[in-house]
């Protein structure tokens, strides 16, 4: 069943078939969501009504565009904001286990590598709600114990951060390690060899090596925090993330405009993906 | 030297620490002494095992319980059975520019939220949706065809969702299997079927397994999915974990729910790691 | 009696590229039959048309009289050991051994039987449950011929099978793969890009290049009677001049290097003419050295010079002799004892017979 086997040619054409199949299958739901955020009706359904940029660019009841909508266009910010509190830290946390788990050898190594990967088999919700009940527990300590309401221990942006944070440094940590163990050490011993100290040498030679992993773990990090529902659910306050504000809109009956902001979803993810895997090309 | 190097070890060690102990075991530690309190009194709890028991004694919780389970794996069971020959062709009858372009569209509808994806298959799908209009116009159907709101829209789109998950590691580990493997296995008189249950199914197992668990968790712990796609009788047990935290707040109740919903999925992915001989960190490392 | 396999116009074209061009050979029972070329030479595409996966351009592929086209691979009476030996990593030795004995529907007592003898045949009895990984390379070497033998092919494909293996290792894998194929008394096709591999072990030789056959012959002829430039250059070390062509007398020819070196050969191949350019090969082994010039009076060629580079190898040992118009000729140094002391820019003579030399006409 590779190509030096020879089929026949039924089985060739069934099977070239089924993968394209396939694809028309991945393809189909977000095609259908691009192509109704142009129809001219109240509702992204058939029939078609004719084509309208109205759901972007309207300012008018009943159609008023994306680019006009208050709570969405704060809903982006606020996604866009924890994204990239969350891609920054789980990075730099993930990086720094890279190089724990590359570097050094010691006991309860193997232990707390099972532990670093256990976040990805936690279901998300779960991990939502442990962190909740664990942070109010805190919360509720410190107002009995000194009578100070932490604020920032309640649900809101900031345990939505660190909810999320709390599984993609698994994720930061795996894409940084995959590169850092093709490392050649003997690079940096050849620039301790030509009078670097070490942390220079890590520096100087290492992250720029690690670099493309190091952009790929950032945008991957920020576009899951960005798609992020389940954990983000059950810490979000009063400020919802464009994923919780669409789903709240989509309870409510859809229109359109969340057709548009899909599209535009899809548009900046494409482009983020496109840039991460140019930047891998060229390095 | 020495000295430094101990230095650095525990700067790296210190927010591994912090991360793991912070917002991943202690929490859960703390989740579930919540979940064995019980409110006997206003501000007043002893500890029991009654919230447990109130999951045990309600059917509604123990049919959801096992209804998400049986689905859950049946989703992660069509995942790979659609997956696999994807997986195949690209790593293995496909070449150089057609590989890496059927691989990355295979990645392009994860870039995008799983929202997205889901409000997708809903405008596919109801009563007023392009499937319906579709069957109406070739004469299949008299009237609207509502597809959306049952177990069925539920399994279409957890699988939907749960696609790349499967597709990356079967890719991946078929990719690394040689060629001049499956042409000897012709060689000495295999047949198609036998060389792909000798040769390369076991090759592929720990893609396979890491995909199903995978696959797996994704759809036992989704909340988005059966929520928005399925109808009034399929409650999905995230959606009761919601429910008691968010609607009831009853959180001793939830966090056992919550406890029993980790329980199901450890045991399911260490029985899975068991039975094939697998290990977490091969698996996922 | 039937050749075991026999290539008729054997044509295959990928594109515009014409990979093998017209190639027919027959390889008789039980004999070591190797094909030899650098690499691109179209021999790999050769052994995977015979193997069935490729499908030949033109051409037939008969093997016991029977014609293979439309034969798919795992229906074919010849068995193939890959270039890096394809186990299957996911079973152990006994299983690999037996997978073809499983597909052919032996049963059970019977697989165990067969695979228990042929790892006594390789010589690695009781090593049926060990993994492949825990193989060294020459174990895993004899364990991929088993796997194949055991099915008792017609014939067996080898693709550069000691590629991967080091030096010394090799060497055994020569001497072992010989007696291996007169143990088994089984028709082998081999191909290498190693010379050495292909003259050591074969009855039957064929040089490819460019997608056709040189020359098919024993190791002696190839290496004593080249019948093409490419031969010549390709098999052994030889000196390598160009020249044109100064006299012409019967079989032998007198021919002059573009250096302005006078030497006197046998022609090969296509008639030489006067005036014609021509390549000339001399093998460093043919030349004798002496001090003496009364030494050398049998030859017919006769050159004095002094040595340039001496190339110490033990008993390869070689010298450079740079003689009075400026050629380089590389010389084999006799470990006799008698030119220890040589040393360079000593004045020697050399000397040698114009039988030894061959010559062509060049190509293009």
């Amino acid at each position: 069943m590779i190509p030096s086997i020879p089929q026949p040619r039924a089985f060739r054409a069934a099977y070239m078939a089924y993968v394209l199949l396939f694809f028309v299958y991945l393809a189909l739901p977000l095609v259908v969501v691009a192509v109704f955020a142009f129809n001219d009706s109240q509702f992204p359904s058939l029939p078609w009504e004719g084509f309208t940029w109205n759901w972007f660019f309207g300012d008018e009841r009943p159609m008023i565009g994306v680019f006009h909508e208050r709570p969405i266009l704060r809903a982006i910010g606020t996604s866009a904001i924890v994204g990239s509190c969350v891609a920054l830290l789980s990075v730099a946390v993930g990086t720094s286990n890279a190089f724990l788990f590359n570097r050094y050898r010691f006991r309860g190594r193997g232990l707390l590598y099972v532990l670093m990967l256990l976040p990805l088999v936690i279901p998300g919700i779960v991990l939502g709600i442990s962190i909740l009940v664990f942070s109010s527990t805190v919360a509720n300590g410190l107002w009995d114990a000194v009578k100070y309401d932490a604020e920032m221990l309640r649900p809101g942006l900031v345990l939505v951060v660190l909810g999320q944070f709390s599984f993609i440094t698994t994720i930061a940590t795996l894409v940084i390690s995959a590169r850092l163990q093709k490392f050649d050490q003997t690079l940096e011993e050849a620039a301790l060899n030509l009078g670097a100290d070490r942390l220079t040498a890590v520096r100087t030679i290492t992250i720029p090596y690690l670099m493309p992993a190091i952009i790929g773990a950032l945008v991957v990090a920020f576009l899951m925090s960005f798609e992020n529902f389940n954990t983000t659910l059950m810490l979000v306050g009063s400020d919802a993330p464009l994923t919780v504000a669409m789903f709240d809109r989509l309870k409510e009956g859809s229109t359109p405009l969340l057709n548009a902001v899909s599209l535009l979803l899809m548009i900046g993810s494409s482009l983020l993906a496109l840039v991460m895997i140019a930047f891998q090309r060229r390095s | 030297m020495q000295s430094q190097a101990r230095l650095g070890f525990f700067l790296l060690l210190t927010p591994l620490l912090l991360w793991l102990g912070l917002l991943i075991l202690i929490p859960h530690v703390d989740m579930a002494l919540l979940s064995l309190r019980e409110r006997v009194g206003v501000g007043q709890y002893t500890t029991s095992l009654a919230n447990y028991g109130i999951f045990f004694g309600e059917p509604l919780y123990m049919w959801t319980f096992l209804r998400t389970a049986v689905m859950s794996v049946l989703a992660t069971v069509i995942t790979l059975i659609i997956a696999f020959p994807v997986a195949y062709y690209i790593a293995k009858m496909a070449r150089g520019r057609t590989r890496s372009a059927l691989f990355l569209l295979c990645l392009v509808p994860f870039w995008v939220s799983e929202l997205v994806r889901t409000f997708g298959w809903m405008i596919l799908l109801r009563e007023t949706g392009l499937f319906s209009s579709l069957l109406q116009w070739a004469g299949l159907a008299t009237g609207p065809v509502e597809m959306l709101y049952n177990d069925a829209a539920i399994m279409v789109g957890l699988v939907y969702t749960s696609m790349l998950f499967m597709v990356v590691p079967l890719v991946t580990t078929l990719e690394s299997l040689d060629d001049a493997v499956i042409e000897a296995g012709y060689d000495l008189g295999g047949s198609g079927l036998s060389v792909l249950r000798e040769i390369i199914i076991p090759h592929a197992m720990p893609g396979i397994v890491s995909g199903s668990i995978v696959v797996f968790m994704l759809s036992l712990g989704n909340y988005l999915t059966p929520t928005m796609l399925g109808g009034k009788d399929s409650l999905w047990f995230t959606e009761l974990i919601y429910s008691q935290f968010i609607v009831r707040f009853n959180w001793e109740l939830g966090a056992a729910f919550g406890f029993m919903l980790l329980f199901l999925s450890s045991v399911i992915v260490w029985g899975t790691l068991r039975l094939t001989g697998q290990t977490l960190e091969r698996t996922m490392g | 009696m039937t050749p075991d396999l026999e290539c008729r116009t054997l044509c295959k074209r990928f594109g515009d590229t014409l990979a093998v061009q017209d190639v027919s050979f027959s390889v008789a029972p039980g004999s070591f039959f190797s094909i030899l070329g650098p690499s691109g030479c179209g021999k790999t595409t050769i052994m995977r048309m015979i193997a069935g996966f490729l499908e030949p351009t033109g051409g037939d592929i008969r093997i016991k009289g029977r014609s293979m086209l439309n034969v798919p691979p795992n229906k074919r009476p010849v068995n193939m050991v890959f270039q890096h030996l394809a186990l299957f990593p996911m079973m152990n030795v006994a299983d690999n051994i037996g997978y073809g004995l499983r597909r052919a529907g032996l049963p059970k007592s019977e697989i165990v039987r067969k695979v228990g003898e042929v790892l006594e045949r390789i010589g690695l009895p009781g090593i049926g449950s060990r993994r492949v990984d825990e193989l060294s390379g020459g174990q895993k070497q004899r364990v991929a011929i088993a796997r194949c033998m055991v099915l008792e092919p017609d014939v067996l494909l080898l693709d550069e099978p000691l590629g991967a293996l080091d030096l010394k290792l090799r060497e055994r894998m020569k001497i072992e793969l010989k007696s291996l194929q007169a143990a088994f008394d089984t028709t082998f096709v081999y191909i290498t890009h190693d010379q050495s591999e292909a003259l050591v072990m074969s009855d039957q030789i064929a040089v490819m290049n460019h997608g056709v056959f040189e020359q098919v012959g024993t190791a002696r002829d190839l290496y004593y009677r080249p019948e093409t430039a490419f031969v010549a250059g390709f098999v052994g070390d030889s000196n390598r001049w160009a020249g044109t062509v100064e006299q012409v007398d019967g079989s032998t020819v007198a021919l002059r290097t573009a250096e302005g070196l006078l030497i006197r050969s046998r022609a090969q191949g296509k008639a030489l003419a006067k005036g014609e350019a021509a390549e000339i090969f001399l093998r460093p082994e043919a030349i004798r050295v002496a001090r003496d010039a009364a030494d050398l009076a049998q030859f017919d060629n006769q050159v004095s010079g002094v040595v340039s580079s001496l190339l110490f190898n033990g008993a390869a040992s070689r010298i450079l002799v740079r003689d009075e118009v400026g050629e380089e000729i590389e010389v084999t140094l006799p470990q006799s004892g008698e030119f220890a002391t040589l040393s360079r820019g000593a004045p020697v003579r050399i000397g040698w017979s114009g039988d030894q030399t061959t010559c062509f006409a060049r190509q293009g």
